[in-house]
């Protein structure tokens, strides 16, 4: 057999492999909940990926439609369970909007104030289990133990650690109880300087930095074709977020605000702290970007905390008192998109007028766009790094199977 | 650009694949023939000065009253929408599309109702479209791979339907 090879070192060429089909998932630990890969492989290389979603789904949609409103703020908890207070504000913004309610800057402020904590804990988890994907345990414990103090603080607001249904339709449940801003900014001015630890046991580290940076490279046009949304966007340099760039009525919550767009710019990141360099191997767009945003943004929503915190203690009148739980809803419909901390949260209302009880409520999630793109990052890949640009989509599974 | 100049300017270029617009809705939506939708959105894509780069959300929506008499009080026949949130990432604006169906194809009940896919234009439609294939019931042509996406590949119906009934069992789980 006349076999012409380009390059006389190959001498196995009679060894064939075969490719396989290999199951990850749905009860992979680094599945972030239940998802379920099938990655065809030959040798080590992943030659395709494709996700079987929709373990978790409960048509929250359909439900909503059996609901009002306001009773339908316990079932958006369950969406993003890791910022549920963010979810909240997303649906109670869209029924705001349908019903052209406005706000007093009180209640404004305790949003801000509540939902930036919020996307700190979130971002937090994201980053002690991309750890753990990457087979380090301790940033995990010390990513709980801060999210632990938030949930106790959350917990003095609302009762509840998980699933808080506070920020409601018309303002919140209640309003922050006496001495929970001072407990706040202690909290706050201890975990400052702890964010450096953590750079310095991830962002920085030398294992960490081989297995994420220049993986998984997304385009900032792909990024933009699939949807992808939030600090995976801004991770491939597109400088979009909607507490800047959105609907009016979202963004005049941040109104004089002083905060800037986490985003490489001009070949740097913003300089507002002092942030550990990018490492020279980094290719914008890789995993390692998408997670040195999620870092930064812990920064920038202390800042932007600290900023509610004096607005709210400045401000006077009501914090907001929600709508009746029957309240009939106007005819129309109405789209609003916000910035939650996996992305874009949408949330569409439409009415017929009738009642209390929507037409049809629909949930656009920013995880299910995110993990979208999956199958196009992974092509060509090895294994090992699959787990490595998943977990740097940060996603959880009750938002996309909803 | 007004709103009402912008749906001259989309009559101009498609003639009547733009079937109609409402202004006085808190999101003003231009209503497009399935025939002409890809082309729009292909336009409204590429267009320099619109440049609708980011597709947000697909949605399903029925308007169907199984109740005769609550649905001898509404002002509508029974149809299904699919409705497009489009949004500009360097114009910093957003539109809304609705394609409006018959709820059934050919009016014979259990055939879906088509609509051609806008995959080719936006990737993320993808994974939009089958979720409103699998929920709403409404089939995408021209998909690449229109499967379902939440529901397992052998469940009855499409949940979102107004019509839908809850199976009373399934693989020999209970209902309700």
């Amino acid at each position: 057999m006349a076999t012409q090879l380009d390059d006389p070192r190959i001498i196995e060429f009679d060894v064939r492999t075969d490719e396989m089909l290999v199951n990850m998932g749905p009860q992979h630990p680094s599945t972030h909940g239940v998802l379920r890969l099938v990655l065809r492989t030959d040798g080590e290389v992943v030659s395709e990926v494709t996700p079987h979603i929709g373990y978790l789904h409960r048509c929250a949609e359909k439900i909503g439609e059996n609901l009002t409103a306001r009773q339908w703020i316990p079932y958006t908890d369950r969406m993003d369970y890791l910022a549920g207070m963010n979810m909240n504000l997303g649906w109670a913004l869209a029924v705001e909007k349908l019903m052209n309610l406005e706000l007093p800057e009180k209640a404004r402020h305790l949003r801000v104030l509540i939902v930036e904590m919020n996307r700190i804990a979130s971002h937090l988890v994201g980053m002690g289990a991309y750890g753990l994907d990457l087979g380090t345990f301790s940033p995990f414990l010390y990513a709980f133990r801060e999210r632990e103090k938030i949930l106790d603080l959350f917990e003095e607001v609302c009762g509840a650690r998980l699933t808080y249904s506070y920020i409601t339709v018309g303002g919140a449940t209640a309003d922050l109880p006496t001495g929970w801003i001072e407990t706040c900014e202690r909290f706050l001015a201890q975990l400052e300087p702890v964010i450096e630890e953590y750079h310095a046991l991830l962002t920085t580290n030398a294992i960490f930095v081989r297995r994420t940076a220049g993986i998984g490279i997304l385009s900032p046009e792909k990024a933009i074709d699939y949807g992808c949304t939030g600090p995976v966007l801004r991770g491939s340099g597109v400088d979009h977020d909607l507490r800047r760039d959105g609907e009016q009525r979202y963004t005049e919550m941040y109104d004089g605000y002083a905060f800037e767009v986490i985003v490489e710019k001009n070949g740097h990141y913003p300089k507002d702290h002092n942030y550990p360099a990018v490492p020279g191997s980094a290719v914008l767009g890789d995993c390692w970007h998408r997670f040195y945003v999620r870092m930064l943004e812990v920064m920038q929503s202390i800042d932007l905390v600290r900023q509610a915190i004096d607005r709210y203690s400045m401000a006077t009148g009501s914090w907001g008192e929600p709508i009746k739980l029957t309240e009939k809803l106007p005819k129309g419909e109405a789209y609003l998109e916000t910035e939650a901390p996996r992305g874009q949260m949408g949330f569409y209302v439409v009415s017929s007028g009738s009642g209390a009880i929507p037409w049809r409520v629909r949930a656009r999630s920013s995880s299910f766009c995110n993990l979208s793109v999956t199958h196009d990052l992974c092509r060509g890949c090895l294994i090992a790094d699959v787990p490595a640009i998943v977990g740097s989509l940060d996603i959880v599974m009750g938002e996309i199977d909803r | 650009m007004s709103g009402q100049a912008f749906v001259e300017r989309l009559k101009k270029v498609f003639g009547d694949k733009i079937t109609g617009a409402n202004f006085a809705a808190i999101d003003p939506w231009v209503d497009v023939a399935p025939a002409g939708l890809v082309e729009v959105c292909r336009y409204l894509r590429d267009e320099p000065d619109l440049r609708f780069d980011f597709l947000n959300c697909i949605s399903g929506v029925d308007y169907f009253e199984p109740d005769a008499k609550k649905a001898a009080k509404n002002d509508w026949q029974p149809h299904t929408e699919v409705v497009y949130h489009l949004s500009s990432l360097p114009k910093k604006t957003s539109l809304v599309l609705k394609v409006i169906l018959p709820r059934w194809k050919n009016d014979k009940p259990g055939e879906l109702p088509e609509v051609p896919s806008v995959t080719g234009v936006w990737s993320t439609a993808d994974w939009h479209e089958r979720e409103v294939f699998d929920l709403s019931g409404v089939r995408f042509t021209g998909h690449p791979d229109l499967r379902r996406i939440l529901c397992p590949e052998d469940w009855v119906g499409h949940p979102l339907r107004k019509d839908y009934e809850m199976p009373l069992e399934y693989h020999g789980i209970r209902g309700r």
